[in-house]
């Protein structure tokens, strides 16, 4: 049976919900114009990933626990951001695991565990839309905007993730069906740095530099993110002269149905991608 | 398979040293033996240019029972847990994992931590979220800046991050603030206080 997907439950995550408002608000504009209705989840609490996994596990394992426990049975539990997925997924793969550890969670949660809980990445959504063919009749679409994809750690997981659906390539596919060119690049898969960014700026700079250095090289108009915290580090630590615009993946599935302009989403971006995409007629 | 007992007739290792792999081990869940160091971690690792030992050879020290030289080491506080490296390694071994466990015993034994600015970050992050149960970037960074001593860096990126409504100046917070005391509360005794 196919899973149905018109009603979601929906994990922002903190960068979504404070930094990347603007990834945020075109998801659930693109999400609402495809008849998909997305519920946050009530009274979420940071997923765990970076720091808190960094120094602090038994944290790391109550945080997407507890989040995990708040989910309603009905209907699946999407995370925009590919860290609070791996985070989110992780937490409910090692309680299935462990008998232990879902006794301890109910004793903590007062809830019991749901072993059978669909935990999803907003990928796993978009290629069931593929699969129903709702792309196929973008015609004008991005009108031929030259995009580098870019998916730094995303498609990396721990082993024990190893079975999990890998969505290499997806980006490409699902922005060659709205009428965009994605650039074959070499740095696509290069992590951002996270938080080296603010720690270690020497480090972070270089990185992103030539991840940015190698789209440009290839002609690339713009990069493309699938991550919050991909976008912010590739918008702040750069110092190159080209200024190459960064879109959020679900920007630019909104603007190829037209929306986006005017929705105050590009004033907010550090490098203003709005020269670029009034010269592609993409905003007004 | 190698097994520690094994690989404690090939290279002959004093108890203290043969205690150091079995704890990274019982900790992590990883058995660090199946590494038989072919290098492609580090060769994938796209910060090792900037670590001073590579992933491998961290494992490595791990498996020799060389505990101060893992524990003080950049290595384990400049991976950022991206697992580019365990993804393309062959042995399916889940080097970030072991990472965790070499920092988190680096802070309870109290060892000179070498990149403790990162300790700092990591700490105002958990701090973060002890308040609020969500990260407040803005409060992250002030904080941290603080403990460094260090106003003046990166004054360009946080204007502008403030001049684009990036940074809120409150808060996004958890209702139920008593989930996040528990957390905290379940986990106190052998937790790594700030
Ligand atoms: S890739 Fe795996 S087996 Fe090869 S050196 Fe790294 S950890 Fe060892
Ligand atoms: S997880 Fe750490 S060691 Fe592995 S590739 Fe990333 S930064 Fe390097």
């Amino acid at each position: 049976m196919k899973d149905d997907f018109t009603e979601l439950t929906y994990f922002p995550g903190c960068s979504l919900a404070t930094t990347a408002k603007e990834n945020d608000r075109s998801l659930y504009v693109f999400c609402k114009r495809h008849g998909i209705k997305l519920k946050e989840l009530e009274d979420w609490n940071c997923c765990g990933s970076s720091s808190t996994h960094s120094i602090d596990h038994h944290l790391s394992d109550h945080l997407p626990a507890r989040n995990l426990s708040l989910a309603p049975p009905d209907r699946p539990l999407m995370a925009a951001c590919p860290n609070c997925y791996r985070q989110l997924k992780l937490s409910h793969l090692r309680l299935l695991q462990n008998p232990e550890a879902q006794e301890a969670y109910k004793q903590m949660w007062g809830r019991e565990f749901d072993p059978d809980l669909k935990i999803m990445t907003f990928f796993e959504l978009l290629s069931d839309m593929v699969d129903a063919g709702a792309f196929d009749t973008r015609k004008d679409g991005l009108k031929g905007l030259k995009v580098a994809t870019y998916y730094g750690c995303m498609l990396a997981r721990p082993p024990i993730m190893r079975n999990e659906k890998n969505f290499y390539g997806f980006m490409e596919k699902v922005l060659a069906a709205m009428n965009a060119q994605p650039v074959q690049w070499e740095q696509s898969a290069k992590c951002c740095g996270t938080f080296l960014t603010v720690t270690r700026p020497d480090i972070a700079n270089k990185t992103v530099e030539g991840i940015i250095g190698s789209a440009e090289q290839v002609k690339a108009e713009c990069i493309v993110t699938a991550c919050a915290m991909c976008h912010m580090n590739l918008e702040i630590r750069s110092k190159l002269p080209g200024k190459t615009p960064i879109f959020h993946f679900s920007e630019l599935l909104s603007l190829s149905m037209g929306i986006g302009g005017g929705m105050g989403w590009f004033r907010r971006h550090l490098i203003d991608p709005r020269p670029l995409l009034r010269s592609k007629k993409l905003i007004g | 398979m190698i097994t520690t007992e094994q690989l404690d007739d090939i290279v002959e290792l004093s108890k203290e040293d043969r205690d150091f792999p079995r704890e990274v081990i019982r900790r992590s869940g990883v058995n660090i033996h199946m590494c038989w160091h072919c290098k492609t971690c580090s060769g994938g690792c796209p910060f090792s240019g900037d670590m001073d030992y590579f992933p491998n050879q961290i494992i490595r020290l791990v498996q020799l029972g060389m505990k101060d030289e893992a524990l003080e080491s950049s290595t384990i506080w400049i991976c950022v847990g991206c697992h580019t490296c365990s993804i393309q390694c062959p042995q399916a071994i889940d080097i970030p994992a072991i990472m965790d466990v070499l920092r988190q015993m680096a802070m309870a034994e109290g060892v000179k931590v070498a990149q403790p600015h990162i300790l700092n970050f990591h700490k105002e992050v958990v701090n973060s979220i002890r308040r609020h149960g969500r990260t407040h970037k803005l409060e992250i960074m002030m904080r941290y800046k603080l403990s460094k001593k260090d106003w003046f860096a990166d004054m360009d990126v946080g204007l502008k991050m403030m001049q684009k409504r990036k940074l809120d100046l409150m808060p996004s917070k958890v209702r139920a603030i008593s989930d996040i005391r528990k957390m905290f509360h379940a986990e106190q005794e052998g937790a790594n206080e700030g």
